[in-house]
């Protein structure tokens, strides 16, 4: 214990055995949102990556990618209220679905401008989770789960009864997006290479949003709420600010996921929606970004693609995954490769305690 | 009240008082846990709050922060009245508070538990002051070689060194000290003690909340004792330390 103090004075000369912890934060940690320049090759690479599949790959299977990448968008706004917030919501849907009519009605009445639509969505997504988050947030935990659960049912009850966007037959008869005024993007490849990019733009900006002090401040408030209050925090108005983004991001997600559908139903904006989006979050590990958004494509994977050829079985697969990432890997896809270095720190702390006692 | 010896705060040293607490009642749940309490802490002064277990001192602490909303009584703090306020309007009056049990960010690095705590400090009334996460490492290097770990890396002291920081970066007029002493070993509560006794020419008056009676001993000012929810003494640390028979039957030790 004496040892322990004196090096708390911070005044040994000796070197201390706590250095690479030290340097090298735990990379599934809050270390994940700083932005680094591995980092940054990594997600270039990565986005490269992805954006050479429909070079190799036929437009039935680019098609179903373009779906993943929109529904990661909506699992990117869940993990910043689940994750980041600890704000577990089942309401996402909701403003996804807002977000995937307001894009079709733009596209049916207005203009085949894919931006233009994606920023509807966005700003109704927006609007939508202003005005009916303000209740959300008073509550936390379980009675915030019930609260945006509500809210999803009640927004997806206005969709399948309200006639004017086409009751429970949806809309249809959306024409192929455009950009910039040019031609139509009626190939598969065109599509998600835009799906792709507002997607990444998205994932960059959330990402700089955690590391920002903003972040930092949600990080604060899922971690001990009463202490940010005696910091001087509101943390309902953090809370707000946080379901508004979410939405946001939720409602651009819609307008991605409606502009390669070029339809929309209520059934894209139920309770099965942002269950699997709150499934794909933890499977793919809360707070961290990319996790989820693997999660999301394994998810509608396994729902879309694997499900047909089990004979409809996707459900209990899921279920399965589920049940395995909670014992396995607690912290899910993105758990894994924080191993070697949290290994090496448990080590390296171990050492410590010895050293110290 | 005719037990409450030595009470040296007259009614008539309120101006001087930047903690005045009036008659305060407070509990859980219909529960009495306060029953009417009155205390205070002239500026800069430190003061003591010494009991047995359950009587009431985390209690107090918190229902002057504004985490326990009270039944009735009043908290001034600078003259101004806050009992019933929420705890970041308490926060932002310049009260800062150093928890029991330390409660740092335990997923957030050390550097950012700091920050987290500076930042707070931009709010309108916390105005800008002396203290900044640079001052905090200079005080404490220990902290600036763990910076970038996270709170539940560092052991029990570092915690509460981190607690401290965090608290200081308020730039508060009124620290509250919820037994900082609480689980740590006997070096580093030596060292906790030594780092709080800096403080004293910063002129930041505090409620120590102690079981640890040198450490009580050793920063106080005065020293207040709690019995059921009052305050049943007061008087200067040195004249208490004196009578040690009267500590003995206030405390059951001595």
């Amino acid at each position: 214990m004496k040892a322990e103090a004196e090096a708390m004075r911070g005044d040994t000369g000796a070197p201390q055995d706590t250095t690479t912890s030290v340097l090298e934060p735990l990379r599934s940690g809050p270390g994940a949102y700083l932005p680094g320049r591995r980092r940054a090759v990594v997600a270039v690479a990565v986005v490269a990556l992805l954006a050479a599949a429909p070079l190799v790959l036929s437009p039935y299977p680019v098609s179903a990618m373009t779906r993943m990448l929109a529904f990661a968008v909506l699992v990117i706004g869940v993990d910043l209220l689940t994750g980041v917030t600890g704000l577990p919501s089942l309401g996402q849907a909701a403003y996804f679905g807002v977000g995937a009519y307001t894009a079709v009605l733009v596209g049916v009445h207005i203009t085949p401008d894919a931006m233009v639509q994606a920023l509807a969505g966005l700003v109704m997504g927006l609007v939508a989770a202003a005005v009916t988050g303000w209740v959300a947030v008073r509550a936390r935990g379980i009675v915030f789960l019930m609260l945006t659960l509500a809210i999803g049912e009640s927004v997806h009850q206005v969709a399948d009864t309200w006639s004017a966007v086409g009751g429970s037959n949806g809309l249809a008869g959306m024409p192929p997006i455009s950009l910039f005024g040019g031609p139509s993007l009626l190939a598969a490849g065109f599509v998600y290479w835009w799906v792709l990019a507002v997607a990444a733009l998205v994932f960059a900006a959330v990402a700089l949003v955690v590391s920002s002090p903003y972040g930092r401040t949600l990080r604060g408030i899922r971690d001990n709420e009463a202490r940010m209050r005696a910091l001087g925090y509101r943390p309902a108005l953090a809370r707000y600010g946080v379901f508004c983004l979410a939405g946001a991001v939720a409602g651009v997600g819609g307008a991605l996921w409606a502009q390669q559908a070029r339809f929309v139903s209520p059934g894209d904006m139920g309770f099965e929606v942002a269950a699997l989006a709150l499934l794909s979050v933890v499977i793919g590990g809360a707070g961290s970004l990319w996790g989820p958004c693997l999660g999301a494509a394994l998810v509608l994977f396994v729902r879309d693609s694997l499900s047909a050829s089990i004979g409809g079985h996707g459900p209990l697969v899921l279920g399965a995954v589920f049940i395995a990432v909670v014992f396995l890997m607690p912290r899910g896809l993105a758990g894994l490769t924080g191993t070697r270095a949290r290994l090496r720190n448990l080590t390296s702390a171990r050492r410590r305690k010895e050293n110290a006692s | 009240m005719t037990e409450t010896t030595g009470l040296t705060a007259a009614a008539g040293t309120t101006g001087t008082d930047l903690l005045s607490v009036r008659d305060l009642r407070a509990g859980y749940a219909g529960t009495t846990v306060l029953d009417g309490v009155d205390f205070t802490v002239p500026a800069g002064a430190v003061v003591a709050l010494l009991g047995r277990n359950g009587v009431g001192k985390s209690t107090f602490v918190h229902t002057v922060m504004g985490m326990l909303k009270p039944y009735s009584g009043s908290v001034r703090v600078g003259g101004r009245e806050l009992a019933g306020a929420a705890a970041h309007t308490v926060a932002r009056s310049g009260v800062a508070i150093v928890p029991q049990g330390r409660r740092v960010f335990a997923p957030l690095t050390v550097e950012e538990n700091l920050r987290i705590a500076a930042r707070a400090s931009k709010a309108p009334r916390g105005g800008g002051g002396p203290w900044t996460p640079e001052r905090v490492y200079e005080l404490m290097p220990r902290l600036a070689e763990r910076r970038a770990n996270r709170g539940d890396q560092l052991s029990g002291g570092e915690q509460q060194m981190l607690a401290i920081g965090r608290a200081l970066l308020r730039n508060p007029r009124l620290l509250l000290l919820d037994e900082p002493s609480d689980g740590l070993a006997p070096a580093v509560i030596d060292l906790i003690a030594e780092l709080l006794e800096g403080l004293r020419g910063e002129g930041i008056a505090a409620v120590l909340v102690e079981q640890d009676l040198h450490l009580a001993f050793r920063l106080a000012d005065e020293v207040a004792v709690m019995q059921k929810g009052r305050i049943v003494h007061r008087s200067s640390t040195a004249d208490f330390r004196q009578d040690r028979a009267r500590a003995h039957s206030l405390l059951g030790v001595g």
